[in-house]
């Protein structure tokens, strides 16, 4: 049995069957990809005709924007933090439900809703509950005047979406943390328990560890979501504001291109955004792969 | 061999049978496409006027497709215009003039008007309406449509408890009453927002002051913005000292109300905002709130200027087949009809386009009707003098942008990141970046 590999006798049968996705991803990704590309490298008003090839300039003007930079800045900062906060909440809610507690069911199937509501539709929820005035944390400004108002500080603005995105990263992480736990054998634990490890002592020592490529998969995907697809809640919740204290780079794309008409710029500026992500997912999987160990 | 010859003919019958039925129906009905960017109550007036123009006539129909925001109708139409599936007719903001008019896509309208034959009379319409619209030589290129003017809206209760019946006309005297609201007991004498386009835009109309050089813009690409100098940065200044004194509270979607429904609500006696809310003030306003509108005010060394007109207008797009503009000419004139003209205003805030339209309405009481009260101030307001280089409109290339750059200084200054004169000065120097861009990306194209 051994060395008999199935194979295609015949090209261009192969060719066939892998022609609809490859289509697909050519269609789909590296038609508008290599369209951003050529953008990128041009102006062009916007209703076309006049098309002049400008080479390095519109990076130029990105790369010597200090404003640019402050997007970029905040975009890892927010990509940071939603993706800790996210993680640290998907994983002990999984290990709650994984040492089936009370009403672990439930919660089971409960947990991965926040995952399926649209991101709008989340900034529109958070919006209100954290408007200042209006919503349910307004009574902390009842006892604390001032104390939170994300329409004027900056700080408060990034804190919201934060939340907001960590809160539909939550439920995603749960349920591949959950299947993680649940493949981890049951023996490692009992055996942990009979010398004498507590709880605590068992998600330290055997459960995490053991979990690590699920870990550093949900690292890599926490970071690219945050990157590229919190988009929906800014827009709705604080529009990049106060003064730019949440203008993300997807954000920046979507007011220089479409509200702008600049379409250039904003392709230059997705151009970096996908080398950034690229980057990030490289340098993870260069470094921080090495060190895991797939059982 | 008999069987295949009646197939034959029963394939040939009915495939002429429904090309006849098509041309038939093509000939009595000539199809256009209509993009507006209006949603919402608005969206649904437009549907309403489309509706009726299809039910008027026999000829011709419009499809009317709402695009989901200006911005939308704006973005759509340029990447329908490049991939050749672009509507006859669209509803563009007047931000997204400037854009339309360097576009090369559209058919100008009164090149349109006169090779249709329609029956505009250009002088019917406001000057402070057909100037926003209108070439540097005063040429109109699109069909005024839904338009408004700011003003300011006050709660004549909370004026009465300080013993003022009429609203304030000079910021100084703005200034007392609000220290007299305070005095008096209210928390909130006035609501703002950081839409730059009462506070500054507006702002400067009234004053007669520039945003930009070179007549705001209109006379060409090179000009640069020059609301950084002047009456503006002391104004802004004073705004903000009334900010950090409780006179002014600001409100917009972020804090829970806008300013809107801060007024709306009587939690804030006074704010400015465009008379397109009047509508929604009226069918909000706290039960037995009594409340009025008046021109924004002006700083008593300055002579009053007419405010200018926001809102949208309609453009004809170029390489559409004569038959889709004979029925688009027929709906643009149809649209500019007194009765129609005089609809808008009565279903939505937006004000009548027209002069004639507007004496008919006056004549016919409508603005001494309680719930239309006030409105006929936007008209006051956007015709107070004629337009000048300052007040007639803002030509600027992705005026947009500039916009957002503005606003964003605007809430760095009033959250105190920096000092207003500042935060102007980057504003122009950002703005006048994306001015020199614009004006690069549109090399060797001049403005009409």
């Amino acid at each position: 049995m051994s060395g008999k590999r199935v194979t295609f006798n015949q090209l261009w049968l192969a060719i066939l069957l892998i022609l609809p996705q490859m289509l697909l991803v050519f269609t789909f990704f590296y038609w508008p990809a290599g369209e951003a590309l050529f953008w990128a490298f041009t102006l062009e008003p916007p209703f076309g005709g006049n098309l002049q090839w400008v080479g390095m300039q519109n990076f130029l003007t990105v790369f010597e924007d200090p404003l640019y930079w402050n997007s970029v800045q905040r975009s890892l900062l927010f990509g940071l933090s939603s993706t800790a906060l996210a993680m640290l909440f998907g994983a002990v809610l999984a290990l709650f439900v994984d040492r089936q507690l009370t009403g672990y069911k439930a919660f089971r199937f409960l947990y991965f809703w926040p995952y399926a509501v649209a991101a709008p539709a989340v900034g529109l929820a958070f919006r209100f509950i954290f408007a200042p005035e209006a919503g349910f944390i307004s009574a902390i400004n009842q006892w604390f005047p001032g104390l939170w108002n994300p329409a004027l500080d900056g700080a408060d603005a990034m804190v919201l979406i934060v939340v907001a995105n960590a809160w539909s990263m939550i439920a995603y992480n749960f349920i591949f943390f959950l299947a993680g736990l649940q493949s981890i054998p049951r023996s490692l634990l009992e055996a942990g328990a009979m010398d004498g490890a507590g709880v605590l002592r068992r998600m330290r020592d055997i459960q995490l560890p053991l979990m690590a490529p699920t870990v550093f998969f949900l690292v890599v995907i926490n970071i690219t979501d945050s990157f590229v697809n919190s988009f929906g809640i800014v827009d709705i919740t604080t529009g990049g504001g106060p003064s730019r204290a949440t203008d993300l780079m997807v954000f920046k794309i979507y007011s220089d291109g479409f509200k702008g008409k600049d379409y250039s710029l904003a392709a230059a500026q997705s151009i970096v955004l996908m080398l950034l992500v690229v980057a990030l997912t490289f340098i993870q999987f260069r470094y921080v792969e090495r060190r895991i160990h797939y059982t | 061999m008999l069987m295949k010859r009646l197939i034959g003919a029963a394939l040939g019958a009915s495939a002429f049978l429904a090309v006849a039925a098509g041309g038939a129906e093509a000939q009595t009905r000539q199809r256009f496409e209509f993009w507006y960017g209006l949603t919402g109550q608005l969206g649904e007036r437009i549907a309403e006027q489309c509706k009726r123009f299809n039910d008027s006539q026999t000829r011709f129909e419009a499809v009317c497709v709402g695009q989901g925001g200006y911005d939308r109708a704006e973005q759509n139409t340029i990447a329908a215009f490049r991939a050749r599936q672009q509507p006859t007719v669209v509803q563009i903001y007047d931000a997204g003039t400037v854009n339309f008019m360097l576009s090369g896509a559209t058919y100008n309208a009164v090149d349109f008007a006169r090779d249709f034959h329609m029956n505009i009379n250009w002088a019917d319409y406001f000057p402070g309406v057909a100037s926003y619209y209108a070439t540097s030589k005063g040429e109109m290129w699109s069909f005024p449509y839904n338009s408004s003017s700011a003003v300011m809206y006050w709660n004549r209760q909370a004026f009465g408890q300080i013993g003022r019946s009429e609203a304030p006309a000079s910021w100084e005297q703005l200034e007392r009453d609000m220290r007299a609201l305070k005095a008096a007991g209210h928390a909130c004498p006035m609501a703002i927002d950081f839409d730059t386009w009462q506070w500054v835009e507006q702002f400067l109309a009234a004053h007669n002051l520039p945003i930009a050089t070179r007549g705001n813009g209109y006379a060409g690409l090179d000009a640069e913005l020059a609301f950084n100098r002047g009456l503006l940065p002391t104004h802004l200044a004073n705004m903000k000292r009334w900010l950090d004194e409780g006179l002014l509270r600001i409100q917009t979607a972020q804090t829970g109300k806008t300013l809107i429904q801060a007024f709306a609500d009587g939690s804030c006696a006074v704010t400015m905002a465009s008379i397109a809310n009047h509508g929604v003030v009226g069918s909000t306003a706290a039960p037995g709130m009594e409340w009025s509108v008046a021109m924004i005010p002006v700083y008593e060394a300055h002579a009053r200027h007419n405010t200018m007109v926001g809102g949208a207008s309609l453009w004809v797009m170029q390489g559409k087949s004569r038959g889709e503009y004979e029925a688009a000419a027929a709906f643009l004139d149809w649209v500019a009809t007194p009765a129609e003209v005089q609809w808008i205003p009565n279903v939505t805030g937006y004000i009548p386009i027209t002069i004639p339209a507007y004496q008919a309405m006056t004549a016919a009481g409508f603005y001494s009707q309680p719930q239309y009260a006030g409105r006929e101030i936007a008209i006051a307001s956007l015709s107070f003098t004629p337009p000048t280089e300052n007040t007639r409109g803002i030509r600027l290339g992705n005026f947009t942008s500039i916009r957002s750059e503005l606003q964003s200084e605007l809430q760095a200054a009033f959250t105190g990141q920096k000092p207003v004169q500042q935060a102007l000065d980057d504003a122009a120097a950002r703005g006048n970046q994306i001015l020199r861009r614009f004006e690069q990306t549109m090399r060797g194209r001049q403005l009409p």
